[in-house]
């Protein structure tokens, strides 16, 4: 796999110059092989004993093309996310946001969102409110760090392209800023779960800032990029793409995904929201539903769904919020990405 | 005898960050008891906003992501 020639020095100790020159060749190396990507696959292609243009030979295409794509795609995005990462921690994050009421206080926490590392919601949501964050900035915070995370961001940049990313972009950062402003409006303060409310912000301890050389931030992306080994499921994505590609027919893909079926925006939601995958699972199928002409406001919609509201980050996120908290932000949430779907279906 | 609390929901970093320490000690011969937190309201009781966070003897040493291997020895001795 990529990841194992993307690690020049696995063990301790190695000297600087080995990072400095190592990831720089490494990374070329990774640039050219990705941009042989359609020849190789074309050629791998070529030895199954099945017709190139029937519908078996288009999903072993799609899925031999998209497997070294993505992992190549996903080696670039993590090794580089995990290095800017470095120099954002939830501490300082809190720092800059606490006492924030202003009405600007939401797009930077949707920012800092983007950029602060953070694996589990829950403690972040804690330390972000007892230290006085509005509830408003911190569902800002909260919704636009999977939702317009660097993964999804570079994987639709990768294998959709530059345009759809960028609507992407402007609109998830969109929803997370506004969605957080009403829902800051609301006062919703008292639907936190008691022991919530209760805390005490000087209880929570603060480390001493840990000093980072450069080498130790190349290290954090390489430590990045070695968990892609671990996502096996990626493939389950690309797979799904695939069967999409080679076996879904033009038809019946307009009839259900269509811009003319109004119904298939909030259908799409309804559908994406107990999907539990993130960005680097769901972007291979976005890629296969745009290809057979499926609507871009449906097919949004979709992917903001699947990423943005998973069912079980919800029952993670009750320990800290009572159910109908829960079931406002939802509400708030789902309403920006209906919007967001309507208005692309309408306009295009 | 020291106490070694690893603070997180159950990720794998979480796991990776737990056989860490219990290696690190076996390593340098201190023993310890390692204790996996994963408990929201006790994370959050203890000052810990990124996981996973680790306390030697009651002090929070580290938050977010795994240890430094060096760094986790220095805890440890400490």
């Amino acid at each position: 796999m990529t990841t194992e020639t993307h690690d020049p020095a696995p063990h301790r100790g190695a000297p600087d110059w080995v990072w400095y020159g190592g990831i720089p060749a490494v990374g070329s190396v990774l640039y050219l092989l990705y941009g042989q990507l359609i020849p190789i696959s074309e050629w791998v292609t070529a030895l199954f004993p099945v017709a190139r243009d029937s519908h078996t030979g288009e999903a072993i295409a799609f899925f031999v093309y998209d497997v070294p794509k993505v992992l190549l795609l996903l080696t670039g995005i993590d090794f580089v996310t995990g290095v800017l990462r470095s120099w954002f921690s939830p501490e300082r994050t809190r720092a800059m946001l606490a006492g924030k009421r202003q009405i600007w206080g939401y797009p930077l926490a949707a920012l800092l969102g983007v950029l602060t590392p953070f694996c589990s919601s829950v403690p972040l949501f804690i330390g972000f409110v007892s230290a006085g964050i509005p509830l408003g900035v911190t569902f800002s915070f909260l919704i636009a760090g999977p939702m317009v995370g660097p993964v999804g961001l570079g994987l639709l940049y990768g294998l959709v392209g530059w345009e759809i990313a960028t609507i992407y972009l402007v609109f998830g950062f969109t929803i997370a800023t506004v969605a957080g402003f009403i829902l800051g409006r609301m006062g919703l303060e008292r639907h936190l779960q008691d022991w919530v409310r209760e805390l005490n912000a000087g209880a929570l301890g603060d480390l001493p800032g840990e000093r980072l050389t450069l080498v130790d931030r190349l290290k954090i992306g390489v430590d990045q990029v070695r968990e892609i080994v671990g996502k096996v499921w990626v493939l389950v994505g690309i797979g799904i793409g695939a069967a999409i590609h080679g076996y879904v027919p033009e038809a019946v893909m307009l009839r259900i995904m269509g811009g003319e079926a109004w119904w298939s925006v909030p259908a799409a939601v309804v559908v994406g929201v107990p999907m539990y995958t993130n960005a680097a699972g769901v972007i291979p199928i976005v890629e296969a539903l745009l290809g057979k002409g499926a609507a871009l406001g449906t097919t949004l919609a979709f992917m903001m769904s699947v990423i943005a509201l998973s069912l079980p980050e919800m029952i993670i996120l009750k320990q800290v919020l009572k159910l109908r908290l829960i079931a406002i932000f939802i509400a708030v949430v789902s309403a920006g990405i209906l919007a967001t779907g309507f208005l692309f279906n309408a306009i295009l | 005898m020291k106490t070694v609390k690893v603070y997180g929901p159950g990720c794998k970093r979480c796991e990776a960050t737990q056989t860490m320490v219990q290696e690190a000690a076996a390593r340098l011969g201190i023993d310890v008891t390692v204790e996996k937190v994963t408990d929201a309201q006790s994370i959050a009781m203890a000052g810990v906003m990124s996981t996973p966070g680790i306390s030697v003897d009651g002090k929070l040493v580290h938050a977010g992501g795994l240890p430094d291997a060096g760094k986790l020895e220095g805890w440890l001795r400490a």
